[in-house]
């Protein structure tokens, strides 16, 4: 038994990896070099085999599968039991999860189970020696996540107990493939079916391919409250239709019901790292920040010439959306077309 | 006939944060704030009450929280919860999503039988969505969470639709579950009037014990005595009370601690203002060719 595992919890989705773990792979893989340790991705599904050997491009030394047909759609059951036994079993030091649906429904099921330490929705994760209480613990996880309406950015840790689990946002890790991928190692690891794995059926499943893709989106135009309503969001649709760009918004925007969740950057939505990127009527919380920070190039338009969104951006313009849309969009095809 | 027990939380208002709200320990000193009735809670409760419109039974609500929370425990009453129970003691302070789930499923067993436990999917206050498929892990009970609407409950099983990344399932699970619900799932009923004049008065023990201090005529024995005979007391579950291994409680019993707290300073000013005018745009644009934008 190695003590320094680094474990990511490998999602997917009928057979299909979700993007998030192998974001996920890449930071871990970053985690368990600092610390010396080896990163093991965590496979569970029905004829995954493919998924196991793809981990390896991302830096995984060890995939530990396990492969059956009733584990083919993710149930919380006997997910559960699986990780619990294996954690049990293995005692790893870091466990990621992706927040998606199916990761925010695992991830506390096992950190009650095992009584571990959980934080949910981490934009940023590290390894530290921290002095905490007079005492000195190596190698920690820092687990660093904006708090309680964006009014700080809190870092977590669990110092007393071994297991460290957190959930991360698909977007806010880089994916890195490696230059080299590992050699691959695949331990499998047998599942027997019992009683209370069976007590919920999945009855039918609708997914459609998602249509909208913010993260691979070069270009973003987000409204926020300050927008005021849904048919001014309109004026976003417009502009992002002539430069060729993604509409999305703020969760303020979304709460409003200006716009679908689907389309929601920051904290607890995408994170996205476009070239460009135009923030109309958003005040620019850290929440909002934290999923858009990292684009190239920043645009705010504002009413309000003290919003912290300015802060963050290249380019600021002090102005009514209503007034300043229009004359993008006319300037821009004048210019351009 | 169903049972129902349904988790709330009163939760700060983070959209509305005034004044020094962290304290220095990094933890939140929540009578700064304006509590409000977390609204998936809210909804949570909706399902209950649906659930014994249709099939009869009974709604229990409960809390977790300082004693300011038996405010939302009232709400409760006023929406149509048959039987709140607050859980307080200081003992619980500064728990978190393990520590909280530990003394909720004690609570639950408290208790007793229970068909269905329902709870928001997270609270605006951490929006974590842990406690609860916590609490659901420690009962030993199958769990749905972000539920989106009840098709049915039919020998012994539930039938649900529930959202999951890129769409929803429809699955049957059979009782005793814990469901945590989604905000746009059911629109919670207006309190109704005659249920705030008779509950209005509710009382847990604390607040009683804060009506007859420093007056010498109001005895607390009496009074609860006369609350509970006019139905209008407010039941309060100590660590006590529950039995509770106090290790596993408040800050002793909770693994994650905050290390660092950093208040955010938001500056404003951007590196280049840009005029909102036909020239500025003009302006503009050359520069995003000039950045290899466009």
């Amino acid at each position: 038994m190695h003590k320094n595992e680094v474990w990511v919890f490998v999602e997917q989705r009928n057979g299909k990896p979700a993007d998030v773990s192998f974001e996920l792979l890449s930071k871990g893989r970053k985690l368990a070099d600092s610390m010396k340790g080896v990163l093991k991705a965590i496979v569970i599904g029905h004829d995954v085999k493919g998924i196991a050997t793809e981990t390896f491009k991302y830096g995984a030394n060890e995939a530990i599968l396990v492969d059956h047909p009733d584990l083919k759609l993710f149930r919380t059951m006997p997910y559960t039991r699986i990780m619990n036994d294996l954690i049990k079993q293995h005692n790893p030091r870091i466990i990621l999860f992706g927040a998606t649906v199916y990761g925010r429904d695992l991830a506390p099921r096992v950190a009650s189970n095992t009584k571990s330490g959980l934080t949910a929705d981490c934009t940023d994760l590290k390894i530290s020696d921290v002095k905490y209480l007079g005492k000195d613990y190596p190698q920690l996880l820092l687990q660093i996540r904006p708090a309680f309406g964006g009014n700080i950015v809190a870092t977590i840790i669990t110092p007393d107990v071994h297991v460290q689990m957190a959930t991360v946002r698909e977007g806010v890790m880089e994916m890195h493939p490696c230059e080299k991928p590992f050699p691959v190692k695949i331990t499998e690891v047998a599942y027997k079916p019992i009683d209370i794995d069976g007590i919920l059926e999945v009855i039918e499943q609708h997914v459609e391919e998602s249509k909208v893709n913010l993260k691979g989106a070069p270009i973003i135009v987000a409204g926020g409250y300050g927008l005021g309503s849904k048919e001014n969001f309109k004026l976003l649709h417009d502009l992002a239709h002539v430069i060729g760009g993604e509409v999305a918004g703020s969760r303020a925007a979304v709460d409003a019901g200006f716009i679908g969740s689907e389309r929601q950057v920051g904290q607890t939505g995408v994170t996205v790292r476009p070239k460009l990127y135009i923030a109309v009527g958003i005040s620019g919380a850290i929440q909002h920040r934290a999923g858009m920070q990292e684009a190239k190039k920043i645009i705010a338009i504002n009413t309000d010439p003290d919003a912290p969104i300015f802060g963050v951006s290249h380019y600021g313009i002090v102005g009514d959306a209503a007034q300043v849309i229009p004359l993008l969009i006319e300037t821009y095809k004048h210019k351009l077309k | 006939m169903f049972k129902s027990i349904v988790l709330v939380k009163q939760v700060p208002d983070t959209a509305n944060i005034t004044g020094k709200v962290m304290k220095d320990d990094g933890t939140v000193n929540r009578s700064m704030l304006p509590a409000i009735f977390n609204y998936e809670d809210k909804v949570a409760l909706e399902f209950a009450l649906q659930i014994k419109d249709t099939y009869g039974g009974k709604v229990i609500a409960i809390t977790m929280g300082p004693a300011r929370a038996a405010d939302i425990l009232r709400e409760c009453l006023f929406m149509g919860a048959d039987e709140v129970y607050a859980i307080s003691d200081r003992k619980f302070a500064g728990a978190d999503t393990l520590a909280t789930s530990y003394v909720l499923s004690e609570a639950i067993k408290k208790i007793g039988d229970y068909d269905f436990i329902f709870a928001g999917r997270q609270a605006i206050d951490g929006d974590t969505a842990q406690v609860g498929p916590q609490t659901a892990e420690k009962l030993e009970i199958p769990q749905i969470t972000y539920a989106e609407e009840i098709l049915g409950i039919k020998d012994g099983k539930i039938k649900i639709k529930k959202k999951i990344d890129g769409g929803y399932e429809i699955v049957q699970c059979k009782m005793p579950v814990l469901i945590t619900v989604l905000k746009g799932a059911a629109e919670p009923r207006p309190f109704q009037a005659k249920r705030i004049m008779a509950y209005k008065g509710a009382k847990t023990l604390t607040e009683l014990e804060k009506l007859t201090e420093g007056n010498s005529l109001l005895y607390v024995d009496t009074m609860k005595h006369e609350y509970e005979e006019r139905n209008l007391f407010i039941e309060t579950y100590s660590a006590d009370d529950l039995k509770v291994d106090e290790s596993r409680c408040g800050i002793k019993g909770s693994p994650t601690k905050v290390h660092k707290v950093e208040s955010v300073v938001l500056s404003g000013g951007s590196k280049e203002l840009i005029e909102p005018t036909r020239d500025g745009m003009g302006i503009l644009i050359d520069k995003l060719l000039e950045d290899r934008i466009f």
